[in-house]
C-alpha cells in the first residue's frame, strides 16, 4: 500500500507550504468529514451486498471485541511501566 | 461523540442500502472508493502538515512525552498478537493491522477494507469503535487497575479529542496535555502504521 503513504506525504508537504493560508485550511476540515462520510457509506454498501458477511457479523463482532480488549489491556500495562519509569519521578 | 454517531449513521445507512439490493450500479464500482480513499488521505495529510500546534508540541517535547506513544503502541501490538493466537481465522499480521487503528476507526478501516477486503475492514471498524466506547465507559476502572496513564493509553489516537474528557476526569487536569500529545502523535502515525503493517505481512 505504498500509494497510501505517497498520497499522504504529498498532502503533508502541501499542507506545510500553505499553512499560513487560513482561508484554504478552514475548508479542509469539512471536506475531510464529507469524504469520511462518503467512504463509510460505501464500505457499508460493500458489506451489505455480501450476505455471508452480514450473517457472520456476530462472529466478526466477537473477534473485534476480543482484539479490542487485548489492545486496551496491553496498552494499559505498557503505560503503567511508562508511568513508573518516566512519569512518577516528576510528581515527587 | 456526535461526530462518531454521524459516521456510524452513514455506515449503517450504506449497510442497509447494500443489503436491500436497491444499490445503484455506480455505487458498487470499486474504483469509486479507491479514489475517495486517496482524496481522504490527501486531505488528512494537508490538515497534519498545516497544523501549527503539532509543530509546537514537537518543539517543546520532553523525553517522557516522546516515549509514551511508543509504549502505548507496543502494548497494543503485544495485546492483539496474544489474542490472535486464540483466534483460528485471524493471523498475527491481520490482528496487528486492526490494532494499528488505535481507535482511529474511520481512516484505519477504510485502508484495511481497500487492501484486505470487506471482512477484515468490518472487523477493523468494529474493533476501533469499541476501543473508543470501552475507553469512555471503563476509564474510571482502568485508572485504578493500571495507573494515571491508563485512560489515555486505552483511548489511543482518540485521547486527543473524543476521549479527552475521560483523561481529565480520571487522571487529573495535569494529564490533559499529555493526552493531547499522545493522541496527536498516534493519530498522525495511524495511516502510516496501517499501510506499513499491510505491506510487510
Amino acid at each position: 500500500m505504498v500509494e497510501v503513504l505517497i498520497v499522504m506525504l504529498i498532502g503533508i508537504l502541501l499542507g506545510y507550504i500553505i499553512r499560513e493560508k487560513e482561508r484554504i485550511i478552514k475548508k479542509v476540515e469539512p471536506l475531510l468529514n464529507y469524504s469520511i462520510y462518503l467512504l463509510l457509506f460505501l464500505i457499508g454498501i460493500s458489506i451489505g451486498l455480501r450476505e455471508e458477511l452480514i450473517s457472520s457479523l456476530d462472529t466478526i463482532g466477537l473477534q473485534a471485541l476480543l482484539l479490542t480488549v487485548g489492545a486496551i489491556i496491553g496498552s494499559c500495562i505498557a503505560s503503567y511501566f511508562c508511568y513508573i519509569w518516566f512519569f512518577r519521578k516528576n510528581e515527587r | 461523540m456526535k461526530g462518531s454517531l454521524i459516521i456510524v449513521g452513514f455506515f449503517v445507512a450504506g449497510l442497509l442500502l447494500g443489503y436491500s439490493g436497491a444499490t445503484p450500479a455506480f455505487l458498487e464500482n470499486k474504483d469509486l472508493s479507491t479514489y475517495a480513499l486517496y482524496i481522504l488521505l490527501f486531505l488528512v495529510g494537508i490538515s497534519v502538515g498545516a497544523d501549527k500546534s503539532a509543530l509546537n508540541v514537537i518543539r517543546n517535547v520532553k523525553l517522557e512525552l516522546l516515549v509514551l506513544p511508543f509504549f502505548i503502541l507496543i502494548g497494543t501490538y503485544v495485546g492483539v498478537s496474544i489474542v490472535s493466537l486464540f483466534l483460528s481465522d485471524i493471523s498475527i499480521g491481520e490482528s496487528l493491522a486492526v490494532g494499528s487503528g488505535m481507535g482511529y476507526y474511520s481512516v484505519s478501516s477504510i485502508i484495511i477494507n481497500e487492501v484486505k477486503g470487506e471482512r477484515l475492514g468490518a472487523l477493523a471498524l468494529l474493533s476501533n469503535i469499541m476501543r473508543e466506547i470501552i475507553t469512555l465507559l471503563f476509564s474510571p476502572l482502568l485508572v485504578i487497575l493500571f495507573g494515571k496513564l491508563a485512560p489515555l493509553a486505552s483511548g489511543g489516537a482518540t485521547s486527543m479529542d473524543s476521549t479527552l474528557s475521560m483523561t481529565k476526569q480520571c487522571s487529573g487536569k495535569e494529564y490533559v496535555v499529555v493526552a493531547i500529545f499522545s493522541g496527536t502523535v498516534l493519530t498522525i502515525l495511524v495511516p502510516f502504521l496501517v499501510g506499513f503493517i499491510l505491506e510487510i505481512f
